[in-house]
């Protein structure tokens, strides 16, 4: 059983494994991989908590009601996943700061949390605007050939790449 | 058979929490837990995220259309606009190389001790796709529906076979997966 304890697995097989994980999805749950619908329903039960029932009401909240569903699970199972890789390879550490930040940027665990804070914001504020993420999306959706999860996979990664080298321009200097 | 698993809700809340511990499993694997490997990807040095995701494309695409050829299995085609799909998915490819991680991702990175994914990118994300939630009666009507071609697919758009365009795209994918080994990403 060494190659569960291994840090890193080679790549295609990963996402060979990721795509089997995509069939039992469709065959058992009815569902495609995703994530980012969890994020919208989540913050939708934590408004609910503030407010009560009358954010169900809310447009969005019709169309995905604020409730634990198959896709939270999911996220929550990702979560579970992850960590028990990470700790049977023994890499699980609790870190505030990348090393790539950390070269690239600096060492200021408060300016990580800030930008990944911000990051995050701006990242399901989009990931909800244009339907998924690079898993509903970039996984699931262009699978099924869909004409929208292709452009809005191509979009993720043009945006992507284009303010990657824009941090990497102005943190060089 | 099927139709029995697909609507008890208990079982389904339990094989959502099973796909996902392989999935976030797989993602820790791969490497794509870590910020470095997501930001090393967008600066066009480190090809890992597109070598998993493209795989995953393939394998899943030719399983999934098998499972759907002898009704196992049903498309879920998301409707889409160039509205929707060109402006969402760029905003979220700005948040995506800020934050360093992806919604799936991120919540690896929190398994795995991020602690910038759980305080920051996770927090974030959940009021980032709230805001849109509460910003999405005014944008509904208007952005989002501009372009709308609703729930087309690749087959349609270019009137050929599925499994016509299946071996088309599968073809460009593994040789765009060759190009990036031969030029060592």
């Amino acid at each position: 059983m060494e190659w569960l304890r291994a840090e890193q697995w080679p790549v295609y097989i990963v996402g060979i494994g990721i795509g089997v994980l995509s069939w039992l999805a469709f065959l058992l749950s009815d569902h495609p991989l995703g994530c980012s619908t969890a994020f919208a329903r989540t913050s939708g039960m934590i408004e609910k908590l503030f407010k009560g029932s009358k954010v169900e009401e809310k447009i969005y909240f019709k169309k995905f009601a604020p409730v634990i569903t198959w896709e939270g699970m999911l996220v929550l199972g990702i979560v579970i996943g992850a960590f028990i890789s990470a700790k049977i390879s023994g890499r699980f550490q609790f870190c505030w700061v990348p090393a790539r930040w950390q070269a690239m940027i600096g060492a200021a665990p408060w300016f990580r949390w800030l930008t990944a804070l911000t990051g995050g914001v701006i990242m399901g504020f989009g990931a909800r605007w244009a339907g998924g993420c690079t898993s509903g999306h970039g996984i699931s959706g262009t699978l099924q050939l869909a004409v929208s999860s292709w452009l809005a996979t191509i979009c993720f990664f043009l945006g992507g790449v284009i303010t990657a080298m824009l941090i990497a321009r102005i943190f060089s200097v | 058979m099927l139709r029995a698993i697909h609507s008890n809700k208990n079982l389904q809340l339990l094989l959502g929490l099973l796909i996902g511990i392989l999935f976030g499993f797989l993602l820790h694997k791969g490497g794509v837990t870590k910020y470095d490997v997501i930001i090393g990807q967008l600066l066009l040095e480190d090809f890992t995220v597109v070598k998993i995701m493209l795989s995953a494309v393939v394998t899943g695409m030719i399983g999934v259309y098998c499972l759907r050829s002898i009704g196992l299995a049903q498309l879920h085609i998301k409707p889409g606009s160039l509205g929707q799909d060109l402006t969402g998915g760029l905003i979220f490819g700005v948040g995506f190389a800020i934050l360093g991680y992806c919604p799936g991702t991120l919540a690896g990175a929190v398994g795995r001790g991020a602690l910038d994914a759980l305080f920051g990118g996770i927090p974030g994300t959940l009021i980032g796709a709230w805001l849109f939630a509460s910003a999405y009666p005014k944008l509904e009507k208007g952005i989002l529906a501009r372009g709308y071609f609703g729930e087309l697919t690749l087959p349609t758009l270019l009137k050929l076979n599925s499994w016509a365009v299946i071996v088309i795209v599968c073809a460009v994918i593994i040789v765009i997966l060759f190009a990036i080994e031969k030029a060592g990403l």
